[in-house]
């Protein structure tokens, strides 16, 4: 019967393209610590879920040979499939096969998927592994790389995007992955760069490894650029599947409900804080009283670790916690930890996560490398979101909110829906030290004996104005609350925001300090 | 732009050769160093509230050396690795600015 024998011909012939780059490249991509571009797949969706397209796809390279190679799919793998049975696009550029290098027809394949992912409307995942553009296929790869950011900026706030690098990510790829939404990386396979240590020493005589320059760590605490650090492929694909449980799978949707847990706490909440405000906590532990079944997933565990992004459930929905962290940086705000803030609260607000945020912030970080790193620019970002933010904006005062930085941190002034204080909130324009210094120099400057005065108006006006019941008599508090209260005034004020309706002037968008 | 040809220098990019112009954040711009794990230096300006170790002493990663007072928070500088302390570069009511060496481990 013939149509058994072409039934057999394309089983040969899946099973030859299905090999990527042959058994030789296969053993050298194991050696090196790293799973096959289809095993990646394999291992984030569902069980037998993969659906594969493009399996046949041929490079169209003519010059410098390369029109007498095959490679097979074109270096990438491209399909749909599920997790947790909800359907998502995955790709995955497989370095098996000519290093996973972007030719036109690489590239095709991929905006392939993200189209569809786009008008699905479900998340796209896209796994790196690529040396980078195919130099033989000159401006056609480029113009690849550049269908690829069009799309990866119109899907931003439609659909979620996560990137996984797990490999190297190098030149001008490196900038599909800076404009999704999550970028995972994993210790000593992750490698992120424009330009690398060769040409860098060449250049400009600077010696570093390829590690020191791009590699997970560097993103994870230095650049800002990876949200997710992981020491193997396997940790990163839990990372991607917790994730995942969190988000809504689009814009218009909700993320899933779960069911309602009461947080598992160790000690009463107050006990969390120490009594003198001068003394660091780890306000981590605050979020987790106060989460259902104490479940914080983190997003940035390591960069600008003054400040505290991340999801975490309560009442079964799906919350993003912006929170200062006095464990670092006494919990400042500073440029990174304005622009980490920033970005999350962008997301939370593009998919319709509500936001929490627990403030304790004695203010921005001064000096002179903070005010030339442009700390006034990307301090703005942070005000720009929260009053750009649209979803339910709830702030929690534990202890210090001064200045400048009691504005930034969803404040009422910038739209909260509400804003609760513990009694030992200190809510003012600045510190007592530095208050008492300008608000009473005169006293302490005729004083017979300055320093004691000083001490003394230090004390009169932390008394007056460092508590929470000069904001709360003006309404800018709306009730200060007793610490064990927390989570019930959370739980009851998200879900009067339940069905929240808050409008912008119509615009094309605005312009954010970016 | 005849008068400026002067201050043009050599800029490589891409193995290429451009005479241009450049920025004064550029000349300015730190030569990266890497970062010596025995070093332990100040992450934020401000004085110093108490100083636990000495030197000679061996402490395992995590213990407290120090405590700096910055930004109306005492914050514990701790060991980053098992070590033994070979100095103490401040004392107990230091100012110091940000990256001040405050300890060495050997």
């Amino acid at each position: 019967m013939s149509f058994k024998r072409n039934i057999l011909d394309l089983r040969k012939r899946k099973k030859e393209a299905q090999q990527g780059g042959g058994e030789a490249a296969i053993e050298k991509q194991v050696a090196m610590g790293k799973k096959t571009a289809r095993e990646r797949i394999k291992a984030i969706l569902d069980e037998n879920s993969f659906h594969e397209y493009d399996l046949f796809v041929e490079h169209t390279g003519r010059d410098f040979n390369m029109e007498n190679k095959v490679l097979h799919g074109d270096g990438v793998i491209i399909g749909t499939g599920t997790m947790y049975n909800q359907p998502v696009a995955i790709y995955a550029q497989d370095f098996t096969v000519a290093g996973g290098s972007l030719g036109l027809m690489h590239a095709r394949k991929i905006t392939k998927i993200m189209d569809h992912a786009l008008k699905m409307r479900v998340p796209l995942i896209g796994i790196n592994d690529s040396g980078g553009a195919r130099i033989q296929e000159g401006v056609n790869s480029l113009a690849g790389y550049g269908e690829i950011f069009y799309r990866n900026t119109n899907a931003s706030g439609v659909i979620p995007q996560i990137s996984v690098i797990l490999g190297p990510c190098a030149g001008g790829a490196v900038y599909s992955p800076a404009l999704t939404d999550f970028v995972f990386v994993v210790e000593n396979i992750s490698k992120m760069f424009i330009t690398g240590p060769g040409v860098i020493k060449t250049v400009l005589g600077e010696e570093i490894t390829m590690e020191e320059l791009g590699g997970a760590m560097v993103h994870s605490e230095i650049t800002g650029n990876a949200h997710f650090f992981a020491k193997s492929e396997d940790e990163c694909f839990e990372q991607i599947k917790k994730l995942i449980t969190f988000i809504p799978w689009n814009n218009s949707e909700k993320a899933l409900k779960f069911p309602v847990q009461e947080p598992l706490l160790k000690k009463s909440i107050e006990e969390i804080v120490p009594s003198d405000p001068h003394h660091p906590y780890d306000i981590r532990d605050i979020i987790k009283a106060v989460t259902d079944g104490s479940d914080f997933f983190e997003i940035m565990e390591y960069f600008a670790r003054n400040i505290v992004i991340g999801f975490g459930r309560i009442q079964g929905n799906t919350i993003g916690f912006v929170a200062n962290q006095p464990m670092y940086l006494a919990g400042v705000l500073d440029c990174d930890s304005s622009d980490k803030a920033a970005r999350f609260i962008r997301y939370c607000d593009a998919f319709n996560i509500p936001i929490v945020t627990l403030e304790d912030m004695p203010g921005y970080l001064p000096g002179v490398d903070q005010e030339h790193a442009g700390v006034i620019r990307h301090g703005a970002k942070l005000l720009y979101a929260y009053s750009e933010a649209t979803v339910p904006k709830v702030t929690v005062i534990i202890r210090k909110a001064y200045g400048g930085g009691y504005i930034a941190m969803n404040s009422r002034h910038l739209g909260a829906d509400f804003v609760f204080a513990w009694p030992t909130a200190e809510i003012a324009v600045m510190g007592p030290e530095g208050a008492a210094n300008i608000v009473f120099k005169k006293e302490i400057d005729e004083a017979e004996n300055p320093a004691e005065m000083r001490k003394q108006k230090i004390q009169e006006y932390k008394d007056k104005f460092a508590n929470p019941f000069v904001a709360a008599s003006k309404g800018y508090i709306d009730e200060v609350i007793e610490p064990s209260e927390t989570r019930a005034r959370l739980i009851h004020s998200l879900e009067v925001s339940g069905s929240k309706v808050d409008t912008r002037p119509s615009k094309k968008h605005g312009i954010p300090p970016f | 732009m005849k008068d400026n040809d002067s201050n043009y220098q050599v800029f490589v990019v891409n193995s290429a050769k451009y005479l241009t112009l450049t920025t004064k954040k550029f000349d300015n711009r730190k030569k990266w160093q890497r970062l010596d794990p025995n070093e332990i230096r100040s992450f934020i300006p401000g004085s110093i509230v108490d100083v636990f170790a000495k030197p000679g002493q061996s402490l395992k990663a995590g213990e407290v050396i120090l405590v700096l007072d910055a930004m109306k928070m005492y914050t514990r500088v701790t060991m980053p690795h098992d070590g033994v302390i070979k100095t103490i570069e401040v004392a107990k009511g230091d100012r110091i600015p940000k990256n001040t060496l405050m300890a060495t481990i050997e």
